[in-house]
Formats: C-alpha cells, structure tokens, sequence
C-alpha cells in the first residue's frame, strides 16, 4: 500500500476534529458546575451508580443547575467511588473527592455548590496549581507515576467518542495514513517498544513479519484475555478508555496490511464487551472504521469475540482455536502466528497495552518513547498493586523504577503496621520476590533474573500473615485446573505438584518433599510444549528458593509460621483479657463454637470451629483476647 | 434433586433456540458464538440445546460437548435464581475469600457448582472479576459486594430469604381467599 491521499483524509479528519472540539468546548464554556464520577467496574462495585443517583436526586430536589458527566477508572481503586466537582464560580479549583457514599454526595452538592464550600475534610486534593487546596500532584501516588497508556483513562467518557477525540485522539490515525506503512513500522521498530503481553517480545519486528509474510487476508487480533487471576489493567483500559486500543489496531492492521482485527474479550468482562462494541460502532459510524478509512483506500472491520473463560486461551495459538471454534489447545510454533494464524493467514497478536501505546509513540516519536524507561525496556509499565497495600490500584510507572518506589511510596507500603513479606508479580507464571529485592528494578530482564517475571502485571503485596506454601498451592492449584492437558508432564506433573503441596500444607509432609517439589518442577517446565506449563512451576520453585524455612517448618514441625493454613493453627480465648458477660465473639461466629465458661468468660470448642477468625475481629480492641496459635496444640484446653 | 424445568418450559427453551439458531452462520467458527448466545439466553445450555447446535453446524454432539466442557464459562445445569459468584482471585485468596466462600456454602448447604434443592440459589467460583482493591469480593446477581465478611453473607442470605417471603405472602393477599 502507498501512502494514500493525504489530501482527503486531513480533510474528512478535520471536520470530525471540528466537531469534537466544538463539542466540548460547548460543553465547557456553560457556567454550570460540573460533577465527574468514575464509572468503571470497581467505581460500580464500591457503589458509584447509587452516588450518582444520590446526585441526580439531589441536584433535582433543590433545584441546582450541574452537569453529571461519567468517565471511567482513574486508577485509584482504593479511593472508589471517585468524584470530581468542578464549580469555577466559587473560586476553587476541580476537586477531587474519594470515598463518596450517597450522603456524602448529598451533603457536597448542597454545601459546595450551594454554599461554596468545598467541605476541606473530604478533600483528597486539587486538580490544578492553586492557593487554596493542596495539588493531588503533591502526593507520590500522583507525581510519580507516568501516564502513556493510561492518560485519558478517567478523564474521558469511553462511550463518547468525541470526548477522545477532542482531547486529541484519532489525530495519530489520520497521520499515519498519510505516511508509508513501513515509514511506520520503523517508527514502533525505533522506539524499542515491547510486548505487554507477558513474553516482551519487540513489537516492531512483530509487524516486520507480518507485513512480509504472504497472505490475502493478514488479521490483527487485540489480546484482552486477561486470565491471570488478579489482574484487571486491560480491562480497565477497555472499559475507560477504549479508542485508544482501536487507533492502535487500526495503525497496526495499516503498517501490516492487514484489513480485519478482532477484540478478543473474556466474556466475564461484560462491561469491557458492551463498552468496546459501542466504541467500534461509534468510530465506524464517523469513518473511522469501515470501508475507506476517512476517505482513504484503506478499509477495516473489526470485530468483538467473546473468550469463553480459559486461562490457556491467552496463549497466541491457543487463542486462535478458540476463534476457530474448538478447543483452546497451544499447538508447536513454529510456524508463528505472524507466519500462519487464523484460518493459516499471518496474524498479528497483541496485547491490549501494546497497542494503546502505539498512538503515543507515532504521535511523539521513538525518541520520546526512548526516554522513558531504560534502554532495554523503554517506556511505561502498568501494574496493579492489590492485596496488603494502603493505596490499591492500577500504577502507570516508567520501567526501571524500583519495586521498593511502587510499594512503598507511590502504594503507601504495608496497612496495619504489618511486616512486608513479599511481593507475587506475574500472576501463576511468576515469582515471589522477598524483602531483599525490593531495590530490583522493575524491567522484562531485570525482574526474569530475580526469577520472577513481568507477565501480566498482577502485583500481590503479601504482608508476614502470608504464607508462602500456601500461596504457591493457591497458584498450583488454578494452573492444574486449567492445564489443557495436551502435555503429560503439565497436566499429570502440576497434578502431583499440588498433592504434594496440599499435603504440606496440611502438616502431613514428608522428609524428601521439598527436593522432589524442586526436580519435578524443573521436569514440568522442560517437558511442556506452551508457556502455561513451563512457568506454571515458577511461584513453587521461587517460593522454594527465598522461603525454604517456611516450607521445613511445615513439613518438620508441623507449623506454619503466618498462621495462615487452616489445619495448622488454632483459635483460643486469652481468659486473663477476656472480659466477663462480654458477648462480642459469640455473635460473630459463624458455627456456634464459642461457649461461655464456668466464670462467665468464653472458650472455643476446637471441635467444632473452622477457623474463620471473624471472633478475633469482633473483639474490641481493648481486650484483644482471642488468639491464634501454631501448631494447634499451643492452644489451651478450657471448659 | 434439583426441581427439573418442566416439559412446557423446556420446549420453550428449544424454541427460542431455534428461531435464534438461524441468525448464525453455519461454519465451525460460529460454535462458540452459538453456545454463549444459548447461555445468554437461558442461563445454562441443556443437552438438547448441544444436539441442535450440532446439528445446525452439522458437527457430531460430541464435539460440540468437547469444546463446551473446555471452557469455564459454559454450565449444563440451571443455575438457581440468586446466582452467587465468589471470587478467588488472587488478591481475594490472601485476604480470605476461601473463608467466604465456605460460609455460602455451609449456610446454603450446597457446594461450589451446585444449586439448591428448591432453585433459589446457586453457588459458583470466580477468578478475579476485577476489584481486587476490594478484596475479598463476591458478584451477586451481577452485583459486585466488595470487602465480604462471613456476617455479610449471611445478611445477604437473610435478606433474599425475607424479600421472598414477602413476596409470598403479598401473593396470598392479593389471591381472593377461598
Ligand atoms: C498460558 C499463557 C497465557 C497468556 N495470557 C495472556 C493474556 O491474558 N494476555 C496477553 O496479552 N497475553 C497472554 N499471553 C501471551 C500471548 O501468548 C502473546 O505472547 C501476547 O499476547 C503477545 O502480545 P504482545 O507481543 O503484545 O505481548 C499468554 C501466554 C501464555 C503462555
Ligand atoms: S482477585 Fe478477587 S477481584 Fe481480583
């Protein structure tokens, strides 16, 4: 393909621009507050749908004149539901608000909007340079993150394309039409981009072959798997912003020649599904999409596929028999996808952050791109930090930023005054790093020699209540269970592993376990013909490696030292802090196993409790009486 | 035993299955398209619905079962009328959601995959639906219940069981006493 007629396409582009531009500046340029609430998934879940009903009734109740504008996730998970009120009248800047439950909702509409005050306790910060409020850019979980892909996320409405639009978005697309599609490849070739799909293969040279492969009918496929089991940044890029992945599918589906591209989506994202179809509908309603794209030769359709729930299908060959209609099994490569992929014709896959980072880097070039990052892993890497961290969320970081930096200063570390123990990165093909290598830098080779890996990006903070054999049987566990079972060593191997793993950590190891954990871990990995098998026993062998004394104290004492595994610890009442006639734990157990002792303090009947440790948090503090043990026989026998 | 659909509820399941069929192509690939179109519609595909589907595509059953069974999403049993997925994921997992899920499961007496007796609840195991800043979580009815506590799910619990008797006894009043 030569480049087309530029001419026409900045034309047609332009009246879209137009249009966007003149959208919104409508809309802001009306002198009425304006109040934006996040509304992805997790903004849904803490309750935002009731916090914008609490608004609407409110606004029409007193009559106040506002604008509700929804937008998707910003990435401050933990501060959900997430409000920004802007109301230039009353002098304040944009401000942003977290944890806004209905009554909250209520009370700022009336007295900020009403009353012009902005009610300071409920301030996270301001969105702008002011002297009034406090910048949220002067908190590290703000000022130290880097945002490429996740730029517009949270600020743009995903179901408008206009607002993406006017904020600069499809700008790249129409640029790139108008340069050669190996003009382009060189570009993404230059910027040293990497896969995000886990594996960080380069992107550029992806293309490269594909453009030079023969075949009639190249595809470009989005990966949005997304099946590691505790991650969640693709689908939040789809759900908040998802004209960014299709300008990046259109340049890519452009530079290979390629004129179909498929999203495929887990179909247990159905928010992901519903918002990624009306975008695709919205963009090809403009010419953006379709026949003659913006009025060039260029055409290209693209598509939703629904995966129906297989972690394997994440993996390329496997996904494209799922597409095929049959069963999700990895097959040999090569041939490679780029080579020979759906229906035998070269395909192009990529992940969901791969290509929303191509319009950023056409738009301002390699050198830029290069900057960010370091040389080998240029760019931006996104992570989301869940478990025992203060500040949960999905985190955009440049790469090469330490994993001490994530955790501790833009996460805010460990709640509770717990101890760090350790760090899980790469979901079930991954690893976990223990304190020592919290000065790692976070980059593909940096964290593969730590025996970790990139992966998808799940980040799980573990904090000493943690235990680790239990973690790489929980991890084991769901590797077992989705092994395609193509392999003997992966689907019999990982099998074994687990039995050997439960046993354990049910305090009936025995001597010799550990070493035969280690040799069939390495058999699993070289005997397995896709990644799933041969990473599947990485947590167990990393596990092994920085926590060995962990796994001894199960198998030669019987204990487990984060008096996490439930066969291994016990539950007991400290009688010389129980506090008489109080019936705090009583209530709260779900099994009737506490009792009331002779001198009116409580006891637990072992035989009959299973441990869930709801009666050690409905203690009150200032007792603090119930108490857990390993091994279960520290605990005292009361009647 | 699960209360099984009626004959009459069945065939209109089929039906509906039949008129839908044919906006579908008939190439292999539309299988997968065809089964979640079915579990859409119905909540669980019933193994007559496998045979039309076969049929359709002129495939054999078994292998319009094969690929059903691979993959998680497909289920072969109605599910009950409050349908509770409790999330596993990993971030759930360390905080506990295996706690929680067994609290469901004892107080509802089934296990995870089953439903109970009289259908009104259903009890199935999630990897990670994405709120893990919530942790532990649990989908209810397409409701998302974050930081989930045993005491939790038992007002959960409690409060279908008054909404439904509610439910009944508004019925009885509104039926002309006899
Ligand atoms: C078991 C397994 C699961 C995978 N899951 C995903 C996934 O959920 N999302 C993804 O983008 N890539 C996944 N991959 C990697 C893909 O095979 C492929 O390398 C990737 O989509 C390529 O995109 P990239 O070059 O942009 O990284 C998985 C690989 C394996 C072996
Ligand atoms: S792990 Fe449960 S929501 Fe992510």
């Amino acid at each position: 393909m030569s480049p087309l007629n530029n001419e026409t396409v900045q034309k047609a582009f332009g009246v879209i621009r137009d249009e966007a531009k003149r959208r919104r500046d409508a809309f802001r340029e009306e002198p009425v507050p304006k109040i934006q609430i996040g509304m992805a998934t997790c903004g849904i879940a803490s309750g935002a749908l009731e916090t914008k009903n609490a608004f609407e009734e409110v606004l029409a109740e007193r009559k106040i004149k506002a604008h509700i504008r929804t937008v998707g996730c910003i990435g401050h998970c933990y501060a959900e539901p997430v409000v920004i009120m802007d109301h230039p009248e009353s002098g304040f800047p944009p401000i942003f608000y977290h944890n806004v439950t209905p009554g909250k909702a209520k009370m700022l509409a009336k007295s900020f909007l009403e009353d012009g005050d902005p009610l300071f306790e409920h301030v996270l910060g301001a969105m702008e340079e002011n002297d009034l409020v406090p910048q949220v850019l002067d908190f590290p979980r703000f000022n130290q993150e880097k945002r490429v892909v996740l730029e517009k996320c949270g600020c743009v409405d995903p179901e408008d394309i206009y607002e993406y639009i006017a904020d600069g978005g499809y700008e790249t697309l129409a640029k790139t039409l108008q340069l050669a599609p190996n003009e382009i490849i060189e570009e993404v070739q230059e910027s040293g981009l990497r896969g995000r799909g886990g594996a960080g293969f380069p992107t550029g040279r992806k293309w490269d072959l594909a453009r030079n492969a023969d075949g009639q009918h190249k595809t470009v496929i989005c990966n949005a798997d997304e099946g590691d089991p505790g991650a969640y940044m693709d689908r939040t890029l789809l759900e908040s912003n998802p004209h960014q992945v299709l300008e990046g599918m259109a340049i890519c589906a452009y530079a290979v020649g390629a004129q179909k591209a498929i999203v495929y989506v887990r179909a247990e994202y159905p928010l992901a599904v519903k918002i990624v179809t009306k975008a695709i509908g919205q963009a090809r309603e403009l010419g953006l999409l379709g026949e003659g794209v913006l009025g060039s030769s260029f055409d290209l359709e693209i598509d939703v596929f629904q995966g129906s729930g297989a972690f394997v299908c994440g993996e390329e060959t496997a996904l494209i028999q799922s597409i095929e209609g049959n069963r999700g099994m990895p097959r040999h490569r090569p041939p490679y996808p780029v080579q020979q992929g759906l229906g035998g014709q070269p395909t192009v896959i990529n992940n969901v952050k791969t290509l929303a980072s191509i319009p950023p880097i056409i738009e301002h070039g390699a050198t830029w791109f290069r900057a960010i990052g370091t040389e080998e892993s240029p760019g931006t890497a996104i992570f989301s930090v869940v478990g025992n961290v203060v500040h949960a969320g999905l985190v955009e970081i440049p790469m090469g930023v330490t994993l001490r930096t994530l955790i501790f200063d833009i996460c805010g570390g460990v709640p509770n005054k717990k101890k760090f123990k350790a760090v899980q990165i790469g979901g079930p093909s991954g690893g976990c790093l223990p304190e020592e290598f919290l000065d790692t830098p976070i980059d593909f080779d940096s964290l593969i020699q730590a025996g970790a890996m990139m992966g998808s990006g799940g980040m799980v903070v573990m904090d000493e209540d943690t235990c680790m054999v239990d973690v790489s049987r929980y991890f084991l566990d769901f590797t077992q269970k989705e092994s395609c079972g193509k392999c003997t060593f992966c689907r019999i191997g990982t099998h074994h592993l687990l039995n050997t793993l439960e046993r354990i950590t049910k305090g009936e190891g025995r001597d010799g376990d550990l070493d035969q954990l280690e040799t069939l871990s390495e058999d699993i990995k070289n005997g397995s013909l896709c990644g799933l098998g041969k990473t599947a026993p990485n947590p167990v062998l990393t596990s092994l490696r920085y926590f060995r004394d962990e796994y001894e104290a199960h198998v030669k004492e019987r204990r487990c030292p984060a008096r996490m595994c439930r066969t291994l610890t016990a539950f007991y009442i400290d009688l010389d802090k129980c506090a008489r006639g109080c019936d705090a734990c009583v209530g709260s157990c779900p099994v009737e196993a506490i009792f009331t002792t002779k001198n009116r303090k409580k006891g637990v009947d072992q035989s009959l409790c299973v441990k869930c440790g709801e009666c050690m948090v409905a203690c009150p503090a200032e007792y603090d009486a119930v108490m857990k043990v390993s091994p279960p026989d520290l605990a005292p026998v009361v009647d | 035993m699960i209360q099984e659909n009626s004959l009459e509820e069945e065939k209109l399941i089929l039906d509906d299955i039949a008129s839908r069929l044919k906006a579908f192509g008939r190439e292999r690939e539309e299988l997968i398209p065809i089964l979640q179109m079915i579990q859409e519609r119905h909540a669980y595909i019933a193994e007559d619905a496998i045979k039309m589907a076969a049929e359709y595509l002129g495939i054999a059953i078994c292998e319009v079962y094969g690929v059903a069974t691979f993959y998680n999403q497909f289920r072969f049993h109605p599910p009950g009328k409050n349908h509770i997925k409790v999330c596993l994921g990993t971030a759930c997992h360390v905080r506990g959601g295996d706690i929680i899920l067994e609290n469901f499961e004892r107080k509802l007496e089934i296990r995870d995959g089953e439903t109970t007796p009289d259908r009104e609840f259903s009890i199935e195991r999630v990897a990670c639906v994405g709120c893990c800043a919530l942790a532990p979580v649990s989908v209810v009815n397409e409701t998302v219940q974050g930081h989930m506590a045993p005491s939790k799910v038992e007002g959960l619990i409690l409060g279908f069981k008054i909404e439904k008797e509610k439910a009944e006894r508004e019925k009885k009043k509104s039926e002309p006493a006899q």
